[in-house]
């Protein structure tokens, strides 16, 4: 895998931000966009935009083709049994309500329990906790070690018949920590709860097979993986799906009308409500095809390398505690530095064109177990570098120096 | 361009260093919560406030970056013996200046030493870290339910 070469198919790394060369560390939030996913997103508005599914007319039947060849493209990455499995959704927020929502409110009542962690996402909470406070359900939380692990065996205890739901994050944002999910899905599936995953950070990562994984529901969205935002998809088994109610009504999710009656449209389009977002799901499957181009295994590794790197030096930086050093991690760095707040550090980074988080990480829960308001989050993908990670320590340090 | 010189001033890496009037006021006549949901800062400020509508004793805690602890130290120390009209005015001349034009340069005569947090207008995303102190404080003094925030 050549760096230099996947960097010049990103053309916003190209620029500088405040005289300084741009480092983009701030990939766990969102990843840039290569020019093939910029150019395919341009060539359907140029050349195909229509509505999908309705014209015989030529461009809606390009357009048509196009979506439709974008989810079989997500099928395989994900290796679902069929395309009747993948449904588009705006991002994994929403694709995490779609279950909470119509799965939930068929399947959940008072008296059951749905059983998440302490590193989840909120938008791997929030959902839940309405539908616990329309069912009468509980939420029950598996907690997690200091190093940023679950407590695998504190989840076997909190595993009972009542747990309806195991809702997990396959890899934390906040921590960088990659779950065990193999397993958590088996023991899970043993007492006959249902699991959703939440890929959004790992599903650029780390190969996911969702038949190897028997999972219920993954969920992910486009934009982490260098694709463009407000869309992402919801995976899930065909025969749960199929058993669902739909989540919205509108146009395309039907098969008829009438003012007495609806019959609902097949999987995938039941859930699928409304005109999508066709240049964002097309612009998706390019985004897909790039990482297939560059092979996940070899971005592991590159990612790898950047990570063990960039915690060497963290190791070593005076007064920097890292938050999150579970033992099965990738590519985040969460740390704290002794008198800098991480909004300073996020400012004075910035003016050496280090862009890299700083505060909750939408993981508040996570911060509330370290007892920090905030942290400093660099994030990386597979066109950083190990030069980037040094500019990064060289401001690191500069901000150290301004509040010394 | 704005250098980050001009944003971390000496005087406010001092007063985030070294808080002044930080910790709780009890008893108090007025207190409030202030939240700034982008961030995770949070702040609580206290206040005695008289019958002739001075302000005794004010104090703050909570925790938040350089900015916020710095504008929540140096406002605490501008307005303790103050009236509560004069706060409204020094309010208004606060807000202007975090928000004005780059080139408006601060009013020094109203402001005096909040002056030095006139560089936050040329970092946009941390004008609220400078700001969510005094909009705690207004809706102390106006004793609101609802925490403060920057919205």
């Amino acid at each position: 895998m050549n760096v230099n070469q996947i960097r010049q198919d990103f053309p916003i790394l190209q620029q500088q931000i405040h005289g300084k060369p741009l480092v983009y560390l701030d990939n766990a939030a969102t990843t840039q966009k290569p020019q093939c996913v910029i150019d395919t997103v341009r060539h359907y508005y140029e050349a195909d935009n229509a509505n999908i599914h309705r014209g015989v007319h030529t461009l809606s039947e390009r357009a048509t083709a196009a979506y439709e060849d974008a989810r079989e493209i997500i099928r395989a990455y994900f290796n679902a049994a069929s395309t009747q499995e993948v449904i588009f959704t705006r991002g994994t927020t929403e694709s995490i309500n779609l279950v909470a929502s119509a799965w939930g409110n068929a399947n959940v009542k008072k008296g059951d329990e749905i059983l998440i962690t302490h590193m989840e996402h909120h938008s791997n909470i929030v959902p839940w906790q309405m539908l616990c406070q329309r069912t009468g359900a509980s939420l029950k939380v598996v907690p997690m070690n200091d190093a940023g692990e679950l407590r695998m065996d504190l989840f076997a205890k909190l595993l009972s018949e009542r747990t309806k739901l195991v809702g997990v994050v396959h890899m934390s944002n906040a921590l960088g920590t990659l779950n065990p999910i193999e397993s958590i899905i088996q023991q899970a599936h043993a007492v006959g709860a249902k699991v959703l995953v939440d890929g959004a950070q790992a599903a650029s990562h780390v190969a996911v097979d969702v038949q190897a994984l028997d999972v219920d529901f993954y969920a992910t969205s486009a934009h982490k993986m260098y694709g463009p935002t407000g869309v992402g998809v919801l995976i899930g088994k065909q025969a749960i799906l199929a058993a669902m109610p739909p989540y919205q009504g509108g146009g395309d999710m039907i098969l008829t009308v009438s003012f007495d009656k609806t019959r609902y449209n097949a999987l995938p389009h039941k859930f699928e409500a409304g005109t999508p977002n066709i240049a964002g799901v097309i612009g998706f499957g390019a985004a897909i095809k790039y990482i297939q181009s560059i092979g996940l295994a070899a971005i592991a590794s590159h990612e790898k390398g950047l990570l063990d790197y960039a915690s060497v030096h963290a190791g070593v930086f005076d007064g920097l505690t890292p938050i999150g050093t579970a033992a099965n991690k990738a590519c985040v760095l969460s740390f704290v530095i002794k008198g800098v707040h991480p909004h300073d550090l996020g400012t004075i980074l910035d003016r050496e064109g280090v862009a890299i988080r700083a505060g909750h990480h939408c993981a508040m829960p996570v911060m509330q177990y370290y007892k920090v308001p905030a942290t400093a989050r660099a994030s990386f993908a597979m066109y950083n570098t190990k030069n980037e990670i040094d500019a990064l320590f060289s401001a690191l340090a500069k901000a150290r120096a301004i509040f010394a | 361009m704005f250098s980050l010189g001009d944003l971390y001033q000496q005087v406010i890496i001092d007063h985030n260093k070294a808080p002044r009037n930080f910790g709780k006021l009890e008893p108090c006549t007025h207190d409030a919560e202030g939240y700034n949901p982008l961030c995770g800062d949070q702040l609580h400020v206290y206040l005695n406030i008289n019958d002739d509508e001075i302000i005794e004793s004010i104090s703050f805690e909570g925790q938040g970056c350089s900015i916020s602890t710095a504008s929540a130290s140096l406002m605490t120390d501008a307005l303790k013996g103050r009236s509560v009209a004069e706060f409204n005015r020094l309010f208004a001349a606060f807000h202007h200046m975090a928000t004005a034009d780059l080139s408006d340069a601060p009013d020094e005569e109203v402001l005096g030493k909040l002056a030095v947090l006139s560089g936050v207008k040329e970092f946009p995303s941390r004008i609220k870290c400078a700001t969510l102190c005094w909009h705690t404080l207004k809706s102390a003094i106006e004793h609101a339910a609802d925490p403060a925030i920057t919205e």
